[in-house]
């Protein structure tokens, strides 16, 4: 087994409804793939249970982080082993302000992994570059998680966590959704940073906007459950100006 | 011995102006005149105690438990419990820690409570003791130079029998309530503060460093008196003895704060709630109250209850003085088994009193809680203000939260302001927490904290570190 994500048959079903029929997949480091699709295809599916979701069951197939089985670990096991998802609903911690939830994290990590914890004055130093990159205001890290954020401040903050936690591999769900042009541009900054031959990035997207700013390696199309066609970034270009319904008959 | 034999000889010795026998260390269950009698000499005490004592004690026979409270638990015998048993836990405790409960000592070392300590907490008597004696003592000294007096009750009683006269019983009268007047008839021991006009005590004050805190029993007593413009802060120390039956623990708490006097009074109870199938815990009713006597006086009672099987008080404040100040925040916690009822009561009677009421209700387990409080404007609080701000938060389906409040105002120009909500833990919350590292029991307990935050930030600081740890040992078990 490689380095990397690998996916293999993977199966997932949400009571009785089976949401991934099949997934095939492979992000090495140093590559960007974007996962496009209709709405209820299952991208953000994939995205939650390659995180381990409890919310769904695998029935069948493979995930593997690095020729680790990833579908063995806890959530936080799989995080503390590289994987990272952005989410599309970041969720509101009351009274914890971002700064500590942050540093608590990452500790965990990397205390799982064996490191030494990370001292509040190396954090700190860590933090403020980290933001600094991607425009926040200072007063980012003392509010707390999410509450009272907008749209797009909650998913600079999505990015923001990204680059503390340096993942191998991060799945980004709809981290467009809600962003005006220059919180995009910010964004697709932060993500592109991470494009130096270490990381693995599968982008989950619903516009092509995103992929001008950050341009993929290979673009899947999404449906039903499964990638049903994979391609060239020329094929988002294609998504957009002819729409999903073009590809189905290639599936049949 | 038998009650009978007993209340012969205490009459006996009552005859002979109260010969008792010093060396017995518990009396039989049950509770008349001759214990309180016994209770009295045994402690030599003045004859106005007695006479206060038994005052108490008529009226208690002639008053009924309470059934109003939320929690319900079988009937309590009054007279199958012993009312002096101090020595009791280390003669009929363990001997060493190898025989205690190592579920017990697992949750001191997680506390990081010190080797020693767990041992008095578990009722182990320490011989190799550390250095308590001389720290003690330094620390007399220091409170001794500026002026405070910080004794036990009965020390207190027979040094400043004038100054505890005065005060005792007059925030929270002798026939207040049931457990008050119980207690008022049988108190064993407590503390006892008095900070002299414009003196700030100069270190915090706590029940940890009194060595005599040790055995005060169920039934303390406790009394602070700060002058014009003092201030204290007063720290009640978490203790966890665990026993298989349940147990009465019935407290007062009474503090006077004169003009521009300042008390602070901090509490991390931690008393034992019971096993997860709620046998043995603590019935925890206690009777907190003080009264801002002087203009421009301030109490601020903060709590963190995560012990007991049972809990019952309302730590309140009497705003008497006009621009007085009384303050509640509080943090309970409950799981398993376990049933809360508190809140506290801000009762505003002079002009331009303020209160803030913040209570944090955790509710985990099978267990219940309720807050309850009362906020009366009286007919001389003109341009009081209160708010209040009660929030629950559920972990799992299986737990309940309520809240009472009660409002009563008098004064049209007073304001009072209610907020409640309640929330849940959601699983979104938890996933998102792991997702970025935390295991569950972390994720939990970083929202908990979350929640508790407006509460924790009032507490000195290692109170507030060892709250947190409390919290995430209270909760464990509660996930998944």
């Amino acid at each position: 087994m490689g380095v990397g994500l690998e996916i293999r048959g993977l199966r997932a079903r949400h009571g009785e409804r089976e949401i991934l029929q099949g997934v095939d997949l492979e992000v090495r480091p140093g590559e960007v793939h974007a996962i496009m699709g209709p709405n209820g295809a299952g991208k953000s599916t994939l995205g939650k249970v390659l995180a381990g979701s409890e919310e769904y069951e695998v029935t069948g197939g493979s995930a593997t982080l690095d020729g680790q089985d990833l579908l063995a670990l806890e959530a936080e096991e799989r995080a503390a082993r590289g994987l990272f998802l952005g989410f599309q609903y970041p969720v509101e911690i009351p009274g914890v302000s971002n700064a500590y939830f942050l540093r608590t994290a990452l500790n965990a990590q990397r205390k799982a992994r064996g490191e030494p914890e990370l001292g509040a004055g190396a954090f700190i130093k860590m933090l403020k570059e980290k933001m600094a990159r991607l425009d926040m205001d200072p007063t980012f890290k003392d509010r707390f998680v999410n509450v009272g954020f907008s749209g797009g401040e909650k998913k600079r903050n999505e990015i923001l966590q990204l680059l503390m936690f340096n993942p191998r591999v991060a799945v980004l769900d709809e981290t467009d959704s809600g962003l005006d042009i220059d919180a995009l541009r910010v964004v697709a900054r932060g993500v592109n940073s991470l494009r130096d031959g270490e990381h693995g990035i599968l982008v989950i997207t619903h516009y092509q906007r995103l992929l001008d700013y950050i341009v993929p390696d290979v673009v899947h199309v999404f449906m039903d459950g499964r990638i049903v066609r994979s391609g060239p970034k020329e094929l988002a270009l294609e998504l957009e100006d002819k729409g999903y319904a073009s590809v189905r008959p290639a599936v049949a | 011995m038998t009650t009978a034999t007993i209340e012969e000889h205490l009459a006996k010795g009552y005859e002979h102006g109260w010969v008792v026998d010093i060396d017995a260390d518990q009396l039989p269950p049950g509770l008349d005149e001759g214990t309180v009698r016994w209770i009295s000499a045994r402690k030599g005490e003045p004859e106005w105690l007695l006479e206060w004592r038994l005052k108490a004690l008529r009226a208690w026979q002639t008053m009924e438990p309470p059934t109003w409270q939320r929690p319900t638990h079988p009937p309590i015998d009054f007279q199958a419990i012993s009312y002096f048993s101090a020595p009791k836990t280390q003669k009929d405790g363990p001997k060493s820690l190898d025989e205690v409960d190592p579920k017990l000592l697992a949750t001191y070392e997680k506390l990081g409570v010190p080797l020693h300590e767990r041992a008095a907490l578990v009722g182990i008597a320490v011989d190799a003791v550390f250095d308590s004696v001389s720290v003690a003592t330094t620390f007399r000294e220091e409170l001794k130079k500026a002026g405070v007096i910080f004794l036990s009750l009965s020390e207190a009683v027979k040094e400043h029998p004038e100054l505890v006269r005065r005060h005792l019983g007059s925030v929270v009268p002798i026939t207040d309530n049931y457990y008050a007047a119980l207690n008022s008839a049988v108190f064993s021991d407590g503390s006892f503060v008095y900070v002299p006009k414009g003196v700030r005590c100069p270190m915090e004050l706590s029940t940890y460093f009194r060595i005599n805190a040790k055995n005060t029993g169920q039934f303390e007593r406790t009394l602070i008196v700060v002058e014009d413009g003092a201030y204290v802060s007063y720290l009640e120390g978490c203790t966890a003895p665990m026993r298989d039956e349940s147990q009465l623990h019935a407290a007062v708490v009474e503090l006077v704060a004169e003009g521009n006097g300042e008390i602070k009074y901090s509490t991390v109870q931690n008393w034992y709630p019971g096993d997860e199938e709620g046998r043995g815990g603590i019935y925890n009713f206690v009777t907190k109250r003080g009264i801002c006597k002087g203009r421009g006086s301030r109490i601020s009672w903060t709590q963190v209850e995560t012990g007991s099987a049972i809990t019952w008080k309302y730590p309140s404040v009497i705003l008497k003085g006009d621009d007085s100040v009384g303050e509640f925040y509080s943090v309970a916690v409950t799981n398993n088994l376990q049933q809360a009822d508190t809140g506290t009561k801000m009762i505003h009677l002079g002009r331009n009193t303020r209160s803030t009421i913040v209570s944090k209700g955790i509710s985990a387990g099978r267990s219940d809680q309720a807050y309850r409080g009362l906020v009366r404007m009286g007919k001389g609080a003109a341009g009081a203000r209160n708010f209040t701000q009660c929030d629950s938060l559920l972990l799992g389906a299986r737990c309940g939260a309520h809240t009472f409040p009660y409002i009563e105002v008098k004064n049209p120009t007073a304001t009072v302001e209610h907020e409640a909500t309640t929330s849940k833990v959601s699983d979104e919350q938890v996933f998102y927490l792991r997702q970025r590292g935390l295991s569950a029991e972390d994720a939990v307990n970083l929202i908990v904290n979350g929640f508790c935050k407006e509460v924790f930030k009032q507490l000195p600081m290692e109170f507030a570190v060892e709250a947190q740890k409390l919290l995430a040992v209270s909760l464990e078990g509660s996930v998944g």
